[in-house]
């Protein structure tokens, strides 16, 4: 790159940093003397080192200083010499000693200990301790000790510069109690390149636009200046753009295909009676499902419509849907109570209900939460969403069924769908929907499906009429799709996650 | 759903065929049971609760005989007299009124075939006997017996046996209280004057359904040859079926039925019935749900694959199946034996137009609109904790409990701003600022026919350090006026919002949602430490404004 193209890209820090490192290397002293803030001087040197103009190299050094108690001795002195000061040449008790030094009884034995090493005092061992000042012990005390000299020098110090006796005195004096302290400091220094030092030396002054501003477009003054070129490589800091839900841009999804298929779309609500979300769909009222541990139940009663009479006579005896019935005694207690939707099949039942026969063939779909009574884990859901669908049409077949959930499949991914016997108390034939998973090379088993029973649609339609019906899982596409392995995070509203999750790429 | 273990080697025999491996596996998940597993020489699979005729190694190996076409057609069970009878005592009528009864001869009992009769026994009480409420079953030595039995019921102290797995002899009342069965099936007799039992012509009682045999006269051991079967419940044709069902396989082991005389107060009837019941076969029917073109020749072949007869027009049902109760159900089941795999999809000739409910579309709009605003989307459960939905908010109201939840998201959320608290409480390690919104469903309490009221609400929150009212309310107006709509604060009180700093918002006159800055106490009550401003609004309320216009 020409020398002027790089120049026309330095920043006002770069043009600030340049000239001093020309004669400094060591990071204080460029922030000292370029005037900068330290986190300009770093920018400013990373920006210059991705231009190559210099190079920086960090290594790191023990530095010793002065820890609490070396810092209180370099004030009052160290404690050996206050213990000399208190001594005569006379035997005296410990305690008298002591209590004269103003020291600590381990600092005393301390003293003890170093000074007898140093042949500074005599100890007599009576009934209690008694100390005297040897005559060494009075030469010591009129000088500076090497300990006392080692205090007072200018810390920090780097250990690799301790010379001669410092370094056996340091090995001493760093077994004492919180008496110094070692610590590791990073040193930047940064070395100009052979550009950089050329371009260092040259003219860095001249003025440069930053950012365009209204003033200058109404001045016209930017023609007489350059601008400053910036690096377009290099990464700036993220924005993140509002989203939805990622679950919610599945459902729009799935949605957009069954309106593509001529599908309407039912919606309805989430409590529910027993009424509608059971005995509607012919499911006997002693059927192990209904028991309370797998549905959530609420404590007041449901208004019943007149369907109801109807109803029960249907699971009693058939009535006039050609069927024998469950044979036993409806309960209307039963039909009565006010629970959270199990299935959007209710959403069938109700749509099914308004039905006229000059509305027919008719074709609905739903996608809605339905709830399970189960503890929330890395599996299981109280809440998830099921994929409805009904095709009311008086000639449709178990073939139209099969068609139906291949063309949805086909949309989502998956080009194969197959049909294994499965059974419901609503529909008859009733039938496992697995897809061919493309990657696993396995068939995975997505929902259920059948056609309803003469039961379910006589009643509601007040005609016998194929009903095809389906309702589906969407969380695993959902939790696959995103590499969701715990299902919990689906609603965990993780901001980060719901951030920088990809969009829902179909 | 009921799983069975079988035999395979057993299975393989009783089948009369070896199929293999992956053959095996295929034909069974086609038959309509859910394989499990096959390890070794054990078989698990799933058998749906339509067919309890399945949940027995015979009932599985018969069915899948005729379906692979080993052994179609109605399998014939000669029942042959015996001679001895059952004795029903009116004061059976209001405790469990019904029995069907049944002998089985020559069964040479060992350890495997013990082990099956009380899975037989374990899975039908589970499934078609609703826990022993709808039918128990009870299987007795025949030799230890002396006919004729009666089927009687009194008070509980009068009951004294020896229980199965009790070392001594204990009243109707103690077994209650103290046995193992007892405790479990004991409020089947719950609230009872007197207790039911059978009991034989030297005065053992054998039993007390549904609760326990007698260990002396009720225990089948290696040593059994003969045995005595009963089912008690309510209705007679279920137990007619439930005896069928247990009958038949004792049969496919190797034994030989024999029917008994039941003396009923109002007459005498004989069970086993094993004869099967007829339905005629409206073939055009099954054509047309299925989308075939089976002649009656193909339509009887697919049955007999099935187990069941034909006889002119006539389906002969097996007196074993249980769940035969229209048309419908043929149908389904030629569909089974005809193949689902054989069945190619196809796409008919219908022209529907598809609609968008204009709800939803109108909610998919706001929900973009908000999106532009750099808001995110967040999505809460609609159950939540109480504490959440109150002492949280600093609110004393009322949510709608839950009767059974197991886990504590026990109340129907009545409000979204709790848990868009929550959101925030939970991401204080993100980066700020950090604007959000829902959409949800809410719950309150109204006259409709649950009494419950759900309403479609929009929350949009707002957290950084320098929010407040007017950036909330900032977004707030862009919403309304996207919509074509004008809305008007009135300034209100609310205990969770800040004096002076919260209003009602209104449109063309109607209330229909609130706006303003939390209040601190309610902020620090989620541990957060960021100023929070909001707005909820009922979008129901807001679409029926903004479609009108």
């Amino acid at each position: 790159m020409d020398i002027e193209k790089l120049i026309l890209k330095l920043h006002p820090f770069e043009r600030a940093v340049l000239p001093v490192l020309l004669e400094e290397k060591d990071f204080q002293q460029i922030i000292k003397k370029s005037k900068l803030q330290e986190i300009e001087v770093m920018r400013a040197l990373q920006w210059l080192e991705n231009k190559a103009l210099l190079t920086i190299s960090s290594t790191i050094k023990k530095v010793i200083s002065l820890d609490k108690n070396g810092v209180l001795y370099l004030k009052e002195g160290l404690p050996e010499k206050s213990f000399l000061n208190s001594l005569s040449e006379e035997f005296k008790g410990l305690n008298v000693i002591t209590k004269k030094s103003k020291l600590s009884r381990e600092e005393v034995n301390a003293c003890i200990g170093l000074l007898r090493k140093k042949n500074a005092i005599e100890v007599a061992k009576g009934e209690h301790l008694q100390i005297k000042l040897t005559e060494q012990g009075k030469k010591l005390r009129e000088q500076k000790s090497p300990e006392e000299l080692f205090l007072e020098k200018d810390f920090p110090l780097e250990i690799t510069k301790l010379q001669g006796n410092d370094k056996a005195l340091f090995e001493d004096l760093k077994r004492r109690k919180e008496f110094l302290k070692v610590e590791d400091v990073k040193e930047t220094t940064a070395a100009l390149t052979e550009l950089g030092k050329k371009i260092a030396s040259m003219d860095l002054t001249e003025e440069v636009i930053n950012r365009l501003t209204t003033g200058m477009l109404k001045t016209g003054s930017w023609k007489q200046t350059k601008f400053r070129a910036y690096d377009v490589e290099i990464n700036v800091p993220q924005k993140y753009a509002g989203k939805k839900h990622f679950e919610n841009e599945a459902i729009e999804y799935i949605k957009s295909i069954w309106l593509e298929l001529g599908f309407t779309e039912m919606t309805g609500n989430y409590v529910q009676s027993a009424f509608w979300d059971l005995d509607a769909l012919f499911v006997p009222q002693d059927h192990p499902a209904r028991e309370m541990q797998d549905t959530f139940y609420l404590h007041e009663k449901a208004k019943l419509p007149e369907l109801w009479k109807k109803i029960k006579e249907v699971h009693e005896n058939g009535a006039d849907t050609g069927s024998k019935g469950w044979r036993y005694t409806f309960s209307k207690e039963e039909t009565e109570q006010i629970l959270l939707r199990t299935h959007t099949t209710v959403l069938s039942a109700q749509t099914i209900a308004k039905l006229k026969k000059e509305d027919l063939p008719a074709k609905f779909f739903a996608i809605g939460k339905v709830f399970r009574n189960e503890a929330l884990d890395w599996k299981h859901l109280f809440e998830f969403y099921q994929v409805e669908g009904i095709v009311i049409d008086p000639n449709a077949n178990l073939k139209h069924l099969k068609g139906y959930l291949t063309q949805f499949y086909k949309k989502m991914g998956f080009s194969k769908v197959r049909m294994r016997p499965a059974h419901f108390p609503y529909t008859e034939p009733s039938l496992e929907v697995d897809v061919f998973h493309p990657v696993r090379r396995q068939w995975v088993e997505l929902g259920g499906a059948g056609i309803f029973r003469p039961e379910v649609v006589k009643p509601l339609l007040g005609f016998d009429c194929p009903v095809l019906a389906w309702g589906q899982g969407m969380g695993r596409i959902i939790s696959e799709y995103w590499n969701i392995t715990d299902i919990r995070d689906i609603n965990k509203n993780d901001l980060k996650q719901i951030r920088e999750m990809k969009l829902w790429l179909k | 759903m009921p799983s069975i273990t079988l035999n395979k080697k057993v299975f393989e025999q009783l089948v009369g065929k070896v199929l293999p491996l992956e053959e095996l596996k295929d034909r069974i998940s086609m038959l309509g049971t859910d394989l499990e597993d096959i390890k070794d020489n054990e078989i698990h699979v799933e058998v749906f609760p339509n067919r309890p005729d399945m949940l027995s190694e015979q009932g599985f190996a018969r069915a899948f005989s005729s379906f692979i076409g080993v052994k179609t057609g109605l399998r014939k069970y000669e029942v042959k007299e015996s001679g001895q009878k059952v004795i029903i005592d009116p004061s059976v009528k209001v405790v469990r009124p019904y029995t069907a009864c049944s002998i089985v001869k020559g069964l040479h009992f060992d350890q495997e075939k013990i082990e099956q009769v009380i899975q037989i026994q374990e899975k039908l009480h589970v499934t078609y006997g609703r826990n022993r409420k709808k039918a128990a079953i009870g299987i007795y030595p025949l030799e230890k017996i002396t006919f004729p039995i009666t089927y009687k019921a009194e008070t509980p102290a009068k009951i004294k046996f020896k229980p199965l797995e009790a070392n001594k002899e204990m009243t109707a009342l103690e077994i209650l209280e103290e046995h193992k069965a007892g405790k479990e099936y004991g409020h089947l007799l719950q609230g009872k004057e007197k207790y039911p039992f059978f009991i034989d012509n030297k005065k053992e009682i054998l039993s007390m359904p549904p609760i326990i045999n007698s260990h002396e006269t009720g225990r089948v051991t290696d040593e059994t040859r003969d045995v005595f079967v009963e089912c008690s419940g309510f209705d007679f044709e279920v137990l007619n079926t439930c005896l069928n069902m247990i009958v038949t396989a004792l049969a496919d082991m190797g034994g030989e039925i024999y029917s008994i005389k039941l003396e009923y107060p109002d007459g005498v009837r004989t069970t086993p019935n094993l004869t099967p019941t007829k339905m005629k076969l409206d073939l055009s029917y099954v054509n047309k749900r299925l989308g075939l073109m089976l002649s009656e020749k193909d339509a009887v072949k697919l049955l007999e694959k099935m187990g069941y007869g034909f006889e002119k027009g006539q389906v002969l049902i097996p007196a074993y199946r249980a769940d035969i109760l229209h048309q419908v159900d043929f149908v389904e089941d030629i569909a089974i034996a005809y193949g689902y795999e054989n069945f190619h999809e196809e796409i008919p000739n219908v022209a529907t137009i598809g609609e968008e409910d204009a709800f939803e579309k109108f909610i998919r709009k706001v929900r973009e609109l908000l999106v532009g605003m750099q808001l995110l989307e967040v999505k809460n459960f609609h159950l939540t904790t109480k504490e959440d939905l109150t002492t949280k908010m600093d609110l004393t109201i009322n949510p709608i409990p839950l009767k059974n939840a197991i886990g504590d998201h026990n109340h129907l959320r009545n409000a979204l701003m709790p848990s868009l608290m929550k959101n925030l409480s939970e991401n204080q390690h993100h980066e700020y600022p950090q604007n959000i919104f829902e959409i949800g469903r809410i719950f309150v309490p109204g006259n409709t026919e649950t009494g419950v009221l759900e309403a479609e609400h929009l929350n949009v929150m707002l957290c950084h350090d320098k929010t407040d009212f007017t950036e909330i309310r900032q977004v707030l107006e862009a919403l309304t006026r996207a919509l074509g709509l004008t809305c008007a604060i009135t300034e209100s009180e609310y205990p969770n919002f800040i004096t002076g700093r919260v209003g009602d918002i209104t449109i063309q006159g109607k209330k229909i949602g609130i706006i303003g800055e939390l209040h601190p106490q309610v902020i620090t009550n989620w541990q957060l430490m960021m100023p929070v401003v909001c707005f909820e609004l009922n979008l129901g309320e807001v679409f029926k404004l903004a479609w009108k216009n």
